[in-house]
């Protein structure tokens, strides 16, 4: 028999081959901001420890073009996080009642709505 | 040819003449009924009798006739030449199997997989014939209906890239299968499907693209199959770190 | 059972995911710009303010479980995304995502404790 099976090698560059692809790595990337910003947390938790001078070093640091650049770099991608992982949870929690199954946009709504009492919450205790 | 033609590339692949595949056009009568299959037919039948590929019922439920059409794997009998029309179209194997011969890969890995999750209802006990039948609720039957729905086309496998970049994971055909059998409530069985399901080519080898289901032609959603199956493995996993489930 | 160790990096993976997904645009809308662009006042970030934060348990342990739960979600994906950019030695990725992850969590802590 003159079996010679093909096997076709999978492009290092797959990702960049197609739209689902791409945006899927793109939410994949999310995690490198986010773990970066929570090192920014930690810096700044150091200089709290270390004192308000060294403390009110870090606060003005914040203020520069780098900083606000990363920052709103950050806090687009942490909302691309927000909406992605949303999307997905009608996936990983089916909710069904009998015969009825509770529609995916009724249990992505109800995250959004926890997020934005979060984050109201959040606004409202730091202006407090 | 008279009329409207479209032109077709196929990936060809001889295994007893070709070193490498390679593209060879065909020109088909266009025509707004056909799907891309009709045109393959049309090939075989009156261009190039050597073109292999699998096909049966023509109307998307046997799962035979699944390829990459434009790069995107499809059901040949499910997609028009219309929606390519006039441009060109591109016929492939479907990714990330070996190819045997032409548009025809080499299931044979696929087929294992699904057999390994023990894709059948596992009783709780033996149950005599004058027991009657199981009886199931239409609110029994929703729970699990949709991940019945699966053809094996293996459209899903050639969109996953989990499957490309490490090919022992099981995969979501298999792995929405099980989830079907798990959820049967006549099964009793997921303890010992979970060490397919639960291992690491299992489960743990999804990252959750969602491509499977996104191309998925009975919505299934084997990717819902999945981060169920994770969810469920991950409270086994913790439950046995507690008495009364640990030893 | 064929056990995978898999559960646990992946339940503080998905844990640190819901908890972004919720905590973070504003954790980041607040600290990050708003304070600095003067959206908000700056005593919001007030030295007295945020030592009282930090300064009593209940505020260390709420912070060092964010910051915990967060690192180790960062990590998890970064090992897998590693994995899919075609970096084959998986223990390398695996030392190095889940190590930093380790190392912060221990700064964090020791940070905190001193505070």
């Amino acid at each position: 028999m003159n079996r010679k099976p093909y096997v076709r090698e999978m492009p290092k560059s797959w990702w960049l081959g197609q739209r689902r692809y791409t945006i899927y790595m793109v939410r994949e990337l999310t995690c490198v901001l986010i773990g970066a910003y929570v090192l920014v947390i930690l810096v700044g938790l150091f200089r709290l420890s270390q004192g308000p001078a060294a403390y009110g070093a870090f606060l003005d640091a914040l203020q520069g073009p780098l900083a606000i650049g990363f920052h709103l770099l950050a806090f687009a991608l942490a909302l691309f996080h927000t909406v992605t992982w949303f999307g997905l949870t009608p996936k990983a929690m089916p909710l069904r009642f009998g015969e009825k199954t509770v529609p995916g946009t009724a249990i992505i709504m109800a995250h959004y709505v926890v997020w934005f009492v979060v984050s109201a919450g959040l606004l409202l205790v730091a202006r407090v | 040819m008279t009329g409207p033609v479209l032109e077709l590339e196929v990936l060809r692949y001889r295994p007893e003449t070709d070193q490498d595949p390679a593209f060879q056009s065909y020109t088909v009568p266009y025509n707004g009924d056909w799907v891309v299959l009709d045109a393959l037919n049309h090939i075989k039948d009156n261009i190039d009798r050597t073109l292999s590929f699998r096909w049966s019922c023509h109307m998307a439920v046997c799962g035979s006739c699944g390829m990459m059409i434009n790069g995107e794997p499809k059901l040949s009998c499910h997609t028009f030449l219309r929606d390519y029309y006039p441009g060109k179209v591109r016929v492939e194997p479907l990714t990330n199997f070996p190819i045997e011969r032409d548009l025809v890969t080499v299931a044979d890995d696929f087929m294992e997989k699904l057999a390994s999750v023990k894709p059948y209802v596992i009783a709780k006990e033996d149950r005599p014939v004058n027991a009657g039948e199981h009886l199931q609720s239409p609110a029994d039957l929703n729970s699990f209906k949709q991940y019945t729905m699966c053809i094996n086309c293996m459209l899903c496998y050639a969109a996953c890239p989990q499957m490309g970049l490490t090919p022992d994971f099981v995969g979501p055909a298999a792995l929405a299968l099980a989830h079907r059998y798990n959820l049967d409530t006549r099964d009793a069985g997921r303890e010992e499907r979970q060490e397919i399901a639960a291992s690491n080519e299992g489960v743990w080898d999804c990252t959750f693209v969602g491509a499977c289901s996104q191309v998925c032609p009975k919505a299934v959603d084997p990717a819902a199959a999945i981060q169920q199956t994770k969810i469920a493995s991950t409270v086994d996993w913790y439950k046995t770190l507690l008495p009364p489930w640990g030893k | 059972m064929a056990k995978s160790n898999k559960p646990i990096v992946w339940s503080l993976f998905a844990g640190g995911g819901m908890l972004a997904a919720f905590l973070i645009p504003a954790m980041i809308f607040i600290t990050g710009l708003a304070v600095p662009m003067g959206l908000l006042s700056k005593d919001v970030l007030a030295y007295e303010r945020m030592l009282a934060l930090a300064g009593n348990p209940i505020g260390k342990l709420v912070l060092f479980g964010v910051i915990f739960l967060l690192l180790w979600h960062a990590a998890h994906r970064l090992r897998m995304t590693l994995h899919d950019l075609g970096i084959r030695s998986g223990r390398m990725a695996m030392l190095a995502c889940y190590g930093m992850a380790g190392l912060s969590s221990i700064a964090a802590a020791v940070v905190l404790l001193s505070i």
